[in-house]
């Protein structure tokens, strides 16, 4: 009775199977709801806060709620997305994101959501953290400055590569990406470029070596079509269509 | 002993699993720095290969509680209880005091390794304080002269076992009491009375009990105990276990170190009797770090129930209810009172919040069955198995039937324990701990609600205004924004930093509130506040960032005249401080003339 199993996304029915939360149905649907932690290859985390979509009155986050039948979902009302967007302008000012100047511009999924939602902005003060670049590793460099801390690194190295390099140390505004290693630094550490942990990070925080802008800024991913359409960059990494460093 | 020695016999195998070695973890870092002053990186290496986990796994634990250090502290550390309660008996003039006596900065060790002086979130001493933490020792009731004594003893190197014994003096101060403190009914609990009327009848009985009462949450929620325990009960698994949240961390709030002093054995019944009736083998009491001088007093109350039967195999020689009690040492971490991080914290582990659902009913401790329930709670379960529902519901409202414990601090002449039935307006709640020249009450704590004093006909219940047991008096002589200040970089010290609301919004409205109380922010910096804080309300993981706002929101609803007045009368103002960015420079040239800063006209 696979009618029974349906809720409604801004009044669209999605349908869902046993165990689905509201994400999960949504993307398979092909209903977008904007997200920057999730990644459906893992464990839902919930700490973006991206994806809140309201229900009865209430936020929750969808790529961790689970789907029910009948509930009613809003995904777009303007209270909605003025809230999606000041929860970008908080990460863009959390850390330092210089856009015109990272590798990452037009195929990096914080940016491709905030001209999504329309931010247009950063509104708030801009914290301007002190953090460094690690960029001890032959093959890959890490830019704190960009690290939104979506732990989907973290996720990688642990429940696929079986490596555990990354973790979460600190809290609150002090938390912050370490590097499982006897220096903290990533080229002490086992890490690999062919780790799945290079291929997961939504913003320009890790980043492939020696290949600088080869794809021209104005055909990347983002540039082409909105991430609405063509969905996390992650999903990407091995087609040519996405790539970005143009492998 | 050497570090060395110290740290092999603390993390010496246990010879049980490595899951549950695992748990240990915060408890072996506790150990480890307590006696050491800090974790040194042997430690980390020799626990990262013992329990086969990621040194920078362990790292990040250490980062995550405030009470563990990578870094060697001094000999004395002294942490100096930094709740707007101490505030108003003068503590920010003791840590200057302090610290100049002493010749250290804040944070920063002196060179010689002796002492290191710093501040931490409210150490639930407020009816007695100014408090501190002296190598995790409570000292209460600090004055100059006792400060004086301190830096003496500390130049002298006195050992701490050879100090005053006054210094480490903590009262109850119970000035009230009614239902669960009466010392009619004290015997009700005791010899495991409790128990032998679970025996007598049956778990069902007993939960019939407990819903027909319709005890709720002491804890500040107050969702129904009775229907928690049925659900555990119900929960399909082999092991279930009871948890016991001492954490206690809301500012203002010690109603539980009182409880926990003077009335263990009944919270241990209460612990005893919820695992027999929802079938939990074993149960841990969650004990904030900040208490830990109770930790000897309270394994003796273990122990002496062990000895009588009702704890371990057996328990009152019935066949199958086996239960023991555990403690675990917090390590300065408000969140970790949140039950879902507390859990976390359990498995030794960051506390962050989980995701729910599933709640912890079904899926705690180790994914089992647990209840999570407040001292206080357990206390009152207790009793009511002997004494009766009925018992319970002559004190209270329909919605909020029997007691509340209150621990009332701030700007009255009685601070303590005040035990009311709940219903209770905050008028007579006034009256009886001799407030006068009241401005406002803080009730709940910093996540709670702000109250003009023309709101004293409301009363202390969960339909109306519900508390965990903080009541904090403010007088018509202080500032309130003061109040909200230090409530706000409260929460920035407490946020987990999981979810971005809480971590970055928190930060941004602890800076509009400093820029307010610094007298810079405008018309448009309050709807900044407004703004943000409704954000964090809305889309915050968990408790503590929804709830993180809401003394700020407070001051802008119920005091507008108050922050009309402080703002600055210009459209804008930029949020750049040009005197703040010479700070850098005046540290490194070690300048603080009047012609090493610029002034602005305001
Ligand atoms: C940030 C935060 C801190 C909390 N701190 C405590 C605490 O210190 N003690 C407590 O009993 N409950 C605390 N709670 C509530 C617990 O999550 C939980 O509801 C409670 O322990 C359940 O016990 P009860 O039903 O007996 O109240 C806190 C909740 C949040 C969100
Ligand atoms: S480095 Fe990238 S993937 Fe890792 S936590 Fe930061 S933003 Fe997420
Ligand atoms: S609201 Fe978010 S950041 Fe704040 S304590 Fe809860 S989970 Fe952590």
């Amino acid at each position: 009775m696979s009618s029974k199993n349906t809720f409604m996304l801004d009044g669209v029915a999605i349908e869902f199977s046993e165990g689905d939360t509201i994400m999960d149905a949504a993307l398979r649907s092909g209903s977008y709801i904007p997200h920057l932690c999730h990644n459906p290859e893992f464990r839902p985390h919930g700490s973006c806060r991206v994806c809140v979509v309201n229900i009865n009155g209430r936020q929750v986050s969808s790529c961790t709620q689970p789907a029910s039948a009948g509930l009613e979902v809003d995904n777009s009302s303007e209270d909605l997305v003025q809230e999606r967007r000041n929860l970008l302008q908080m990460l863009f000012v959390e850390g330092n994101h210089v856009c015109p100047g990272c590798e990452k511009s037009g195929a990096c999924q914080l940016q491709a959501v905030a001209y999504y939602t329309g931010m247009l902005s950063p509104q708030y003060t801009h914290f301007f953290p002190q953090r460094s670049v690690d960029a001890s590793h032959p093959d890959t460099a890490i830019d704190f400055n960009r690290c939104i801390l979506c732990e989907l690194c973290v996720r990688a190295s642990r429940d696929v590569d079986h490596k555990d390099v990354f973790s979460i140390s600190g809290r609150g505004i002090g938390s912050h990406l370490v590097v499982n290693s006897p220096s903290g630094k990533l080229g002490d550490s086992a890490f690999a470029a062919t780790d799945k942990a290079a291929h997961v990070c939504p913003v320009g925080a890790i980043l492939p070596k020696h290949r600088g802008y080869e794809q021209p800024i104005g055909s990347r991913l983002y540039d082409r079509s909105p991430i609405s359409i063509v969905g996390d960059v992650a999903a990407h990494e091995s087609d040519d269509q996405g790539d970005t460093h143009g492998r | 002993m050497t570090h060395e020695e110290i740290i092999r016999e603390i993390i010496a195998p246990s010879g049980t699993s490595r899951a549950a070695e695992r748990s240990q973890l915060l408890q072996y870092l506790c150990q480890i720095q307590h006696q050491c002053s800090y974790i040194p990186g042997d430690a980390i290496t020799q626990l990262a290969t013992r329990l086969q986990m990621p040194a920078s796994e362990i790292q990040g634990l250490i980062g995550f509680y405030a009470f563990l250090h990578e870094q060697p502290r001094g000999d004395y550390d002294i942490l100096l209880s930094d709740s707007i309660s101490d505030h108003l008996l003068g503590s920010r003039l003791l840590l200057q005091q302090l610290c100049n006596r002493l010749g250290v900065a804040p944070g920063v060790p002196r060179a010689d390794g002796r002492v290191t002086v710093d501040t931490t979130s409210c150490t639930g001493i407020c009816d007695q304080g100014p408090a501190m933490l002296l190598n995790g020792r409570v000292i209460s009731r600090l004055t100059d002269r006792r400060i004086d004594h301190i830096c003496a003893l500390i130049e002298a190197s006195t050992a701490v076992t050879q100090w005053p014994a006054e210094f480490f003096q903590v009262d109850d101060n119970i000035r009230r009491r009614d239902l669960l403190l009466s010392e009619e009914t004290a015997a009700a609990t005791m010899d495991g009375k409790a128990l032998r009327v679970l025996l007598e009848t049956d778990g069902n009985a007993i939960l019939d009990v407990i819903e027909k009462s319709g005890l709720r949450g002491r804890g500040g929620a107050g969702f129904r105990t009775g229907m928690k325990w049925r659900f555990c009960r119900q929960a399909e698994s082999d092991s279930r276990y009871v948890v016991c949240n001492a954490d206690e961390g809301e500012p203002g709030t010690f109603k539980d170190r009182v409880l926990l002093n003077s009335y263990a054995d009944s919270v241990f019944e209460g612990m005893t009797l919820c695992a027999g009736v929802v079938g939990a083998s074993r149960g841990y009491l969650y004990l904030r770090g900040e208490y830990r001088y109770l930790l000897e007093p309270l394994q003796a109350v273990l122990r002496q129930r062990r000895e009588k039967g009702l704890l371990g195999q057996c328990i009152l020689g019935k066949d199958g209810f086996d239960f023991d009690i555990e403690i675990h040492l917090g390590a300065g971490a408000y969140i970790c009172g949140e039950e879902s991080s507390l859990i976390e914290s359990l498995e030794g582990k960051r506390g962050i919040p989980r995701n729910r659902p599933p709640f912890p009913v079904t899926h705690g401790y180790l994914n089992q069955p647990t209840v999570v329930n407040n001292v206080e709670t357990f206390m009152a379960a207790a009793k009511i198995a002997v004494l009766g529902a009925d018992w319970f519901r002559q004190a209270g409202t329909p919605e909020s039937t029997g007691t509340k414990l209150l621990s009332i601090c701030g700007d009255c002449e009685r601070p303590g324990i005040y035990e009311y039935p709940f219903g209770v307006t905050i008028k007579q709640v006034l009256e009886d701990c001799g407030a006068v020249n009241t401005q406002a009450i803080q009730v709940a704590g910093a996540a709670g609600t702000t109250l003009p004093v023309a709101d004293n006909g409301r009363r202390i219940a969960f339909e109306d205004v519900s508390t965990g047991g903080s009541f904090m008096v403010f007088n018509n002589d202080r500032d309130l924004l003061d109040m909200v200040q230090n409530f706000s970089h409260f929460f920035v010290h407490e946020s987990c930093g999981f979810c971005t609301p809480c971590r970055v919004g928190g930060s941004l409205l602890k800076n509009l509130v400093d820029k307010l109380v610094n007298g810079h922010a405008t018309h448009y910096d309050v709807g900044e506040m407004k703004q943000i804080g409704s954000l964090m309300k809305r889309a915050s993981h968990c408790g503590l960032g929804s709830t993180a706002p809401n003394p700020v929101l407070d001051l802008l609803n119920h005091f507008p005249q108050l922050v009309e007045s402080r703002l600055a009368h210009s459209g804008y103002e930029p949020a750049f401080d040009l005197d703040a960015a010479l700070q850098e420079a005046r540290d490194i040239t070690g300048r603080d003339d009047p012609g090493a800063h610029i002034r602005t006209e305001t």
